[in-house]
């Protein structure tokens, strides 16, 4: 494990409001890559223990670690500006957790803050409900000197009963927390916990309390929750949103899910952030139809207009411009004569203009079938690779009886299985990458790397197709291979990764 | 909850002083949550005709936790108020977490009235009519005038 702390600052320089939230936590990065940057100390500084470049740094943290660091920093601005941790909590939550800032304008102006982060004037003595004679509540319109009531500071009294319906509905049913307002008519101020403590009990209270570590871990750009299905850990990294276009944040939870610390998808690499959306949305739309378009269709020889071929005729009228035209040679109908059902005019001049033409919009179709299906094929297989390891897991039992291999031994083919995973991962998305990429001598390297990689994943994955029994003696062998997969992805992912943060890709598309 | 309670004295309150240009009565006599409205169209705006236009104000059974809706029975060309069947009017404060349970239905149709006299494009359903009300005030007056006309009064 390494933990340079000082690894983050050529991406992101404290200065502006919302940037300067985690620039105090000096405890990053203990936890994380423990297994990836072993054995690949050929190129890196001698004298410094370094970070691949395409890892970053990045900590996991349990729930109770989460509320901790939350308490932490309210009782911090609770001492600091003399303020009930309540408030201070309202305030900090106004000011998008920056410490600093917040004290900052409190201490410069701290009624004009108050009052925008919605806490209002602040007055002595704890919260506590009355009961005021000649009371009517604004809400049912109860009255009676029994009626108990309830005011925050804002003095907007309204009965307990009333008060409390309100905050259960917006916690209940709006899943609301840190941003609950005074129910009285156009006014700011934020309930704070105090008032919520007071008025609500079991279930409904605990529910406020876990939707408010909720809040805060959505307020702060460098925490994520781990996507994966169960998971409750939360994933510290600093990386900014703006230096999502130079890097990409990948990270291993607790849990062992891989996943981008910016957008939550599961392990992207090499991709940034915005090709993945922007390849994903054009999958969407295009794989299967541009599948039956390459292989049912057409384009009109003149306007272009893409032509389903619906009856057996080779004389085609365009629909939209009227141009007519033969199926078999695209070229000009009147040209045929009375050769009607039987194409022979191959060489005609209007038909092989018309067939570069054509060449020429299907290029751009099949450029991107290419890298699609490429695509595809590795998350296909990344699928297969997993349903036949975890046949084979079955069998690492009779293996062990069979070989006289122990449990411990037989981990090879756990380690194996993994790489060979994560290896498809990376190919899928060099493959996207790809086809966003302009041509230049970089990309020639990249595809070089992209070749490596992809000829050690297949001649590892052909290992777990031989016989149970053979595998035992090839446990030296699949764990070279292993080793070199992960060396091969971790170069290829260094290399886009470097030349990411250089900004020397240049791309076909903007984002 | 005391929602009857809270409802029954807002409407008579609304009866006994009603807001200017406004009336109010129950559809129906035994159903505390369905209003009829009755508005008149600010003087000097392309609703101001001879007669009132006819809305309905619907609440809730959560009112006045949740927010009544409010809309118009006759079709009204305004970059706030739906031109479907159903013109609804899209106001700030009746959205579910704008809505404050002190605020009252009497404050919600005058803020409705005044919303007549004067639209607010930035904040529109219909964008082409907020589009028009900005670049052709004088054509957008002609035609929510014509539409006032036609579906009011008829």
């Amino acid at each position: 494990m390494d933990s340079d702390g000082e690894m983050m600052s050529d991406v992101s320089s404290p200065d502006d409001f919302l940037d300067t939230q985690a620039s105090d936590d000096d405890s990053l990065g203990d936890g994380g890559f423990g297994d990836l940057d072993t054995g690949f100390d050929d190129d890196n500084d001698l004298f410094r223990q370094q970070r691949n470049p395409h890892e970053v740094e990045y900590k996991v943290l349990n729930p109770a670690e989460v509320e901790r660091e939350r308490q932490d920093q309210i009782a911090e601005v609770s001492a600091v500006v003399g303020l009930s941790p309540e408030l201070a909590a309202v305030l900090l939550r106004f000011g998008q957790w920056n410490k600093e800032k917040i004290i900052e304008m409190y201490i410069d102006y701290p009624e004009r803050t108050l009052d925008r982060a919605g806490v209002g004037p602040v007055t002595e003595g704890r919260a506590t409900t009355e009961m005021i004679p000649g009371f009517l509540c604004g809400i049912c319109f109860d009255e009676g000197d029994d009626v108990e009531s309830y005011a925050m500071r804002c003095d907007h009294r309204f009965c307990v009963d009333c008060y409390r319906h309100y905050l259960e509905q917006k916690i209940k049913e709006e899943g609301e927390s840190a941003r609950i307002r005074c129910p009285g008519n156009n006014c700011q101020h934020i309930v704070d916990s105090q008032s919520v403590e007071l008025l609500l009990s079991g279930e409904i209270r605990d529910r406020y309390h876990m939707l408010l570590t909720r809040t805060y871990v959505d307020d702060k750009e460098n925490l994520r929750w781990c996507p994966a299905p169960n998971c409750e850990h939360v994933v510290d990294c600093s990386v900014k949103k703006r230096d999502l276009r130079r890097i990409v944040p990948t990270v291993q939870c607790a849990c062992s899910h891989e996943f981008c610390h910016g957008c939550s998808l599961p392990d992207h690499q090499p991709a940034p952030c915005t090709l993945v959306k922007m390849w994903i949305k054009k999958c969407e739309d295009d794989s299967e139809t541009s599948n039956w378009i390459s292989a049912n269709t057409k384009e009109c020889p003149r306007c272009q207009s893409t032509i389903e071929k619906n009856g057996g005729c080779n004389h085609m009228t365009c629909r939209k411009c009227k141009h007519e035209f033969c199926w078999m040679c695209m070229g000009l109908w009147a040209e045929h004569g009375t050769s009607w059902y039987n194409c022979n005019r191959f060489e005609e001049k209007s038909g092989s203009d018309a067939r570069s033409a054509q060449a020429k919009s299907r290029a751009s179709l099949d450029r991107y079938l290419h890298y699609y299906n490429r695509y595809s094929n590795h998350e296909q297989s990344a699928k297969l690779d997993k349903d036949l390891y975890l046949k084979t897991e079955k069998k690492m039992t009779s293996l062990q009886s069979q070989s006289g291999l122990s449990w411990i031994e037989v981990q090879f083919l756990d380690t194996a299985s993994h790489a060979l995973q994560q290896c498809r991962q990376t190919l899928k998305w060099t493959y996207a990458f790809a086809f966003y990429l302009a041509r230049n001598n970089l990309t020639e390297i990249f595809e070089d790397n992209q070749k490596d990689l992809e000829m050690a994943v297949e001649n590892l994955s052909q290992m777990f197709e031989k016989p149970i029994p053979e595998l035992a003696q090839l446990k030296v062998d699949i764990l070279d291979k292993t080793a070199y997969c992960k060396k091969r992805r971790v170069i290829l992912l260094n290399d886009t990764a470097e030349n990411l943060k250089n900004g020397e890709w240049s791309f076909n598309v903007e984002w | 909850m005391g929602s009857q309670k809270r409802i029954a004295k807002e409407l008579a309150e609304l009866v006994e002083t009603p807001p200017e240009g406004i009336t109010v009565e129950l559809a129906d006599e035994s159903n505390l949550y369905e209003w009829t409205v009755h508005m008149e169209g600010p003087d000097g705006s392309p609703y101001h005709v001879q007669r009132k236009i006819p809305g309905e104000a619907l609440l809730p059974t959560g009112y006045p936790f949740k927010p009544p809706a409010v809309s118009f029975a006759t079709k009204i060309y305004h970059p706030n108020v739906t031109t479907d069947e159903k013109g609804s009017m899209c106001l700030g404060m009746l959205r579910p977490d704008e809505w404050k349970p002190s605020s009252k239905i009497s404050a919600v149709l005058q803020f409705a009235r005044q919303l007549l006299a004067e639209p607010m494009p930035d904040d529109a359903v219909e964008g082409r009519i907020a589009e028009q009300y900005k670049n052709d005030r004088k054509r957008f007056e002609e035609i929510a005038r014509d539409w006032t006309r036609q579906y009011a009064t008829s």
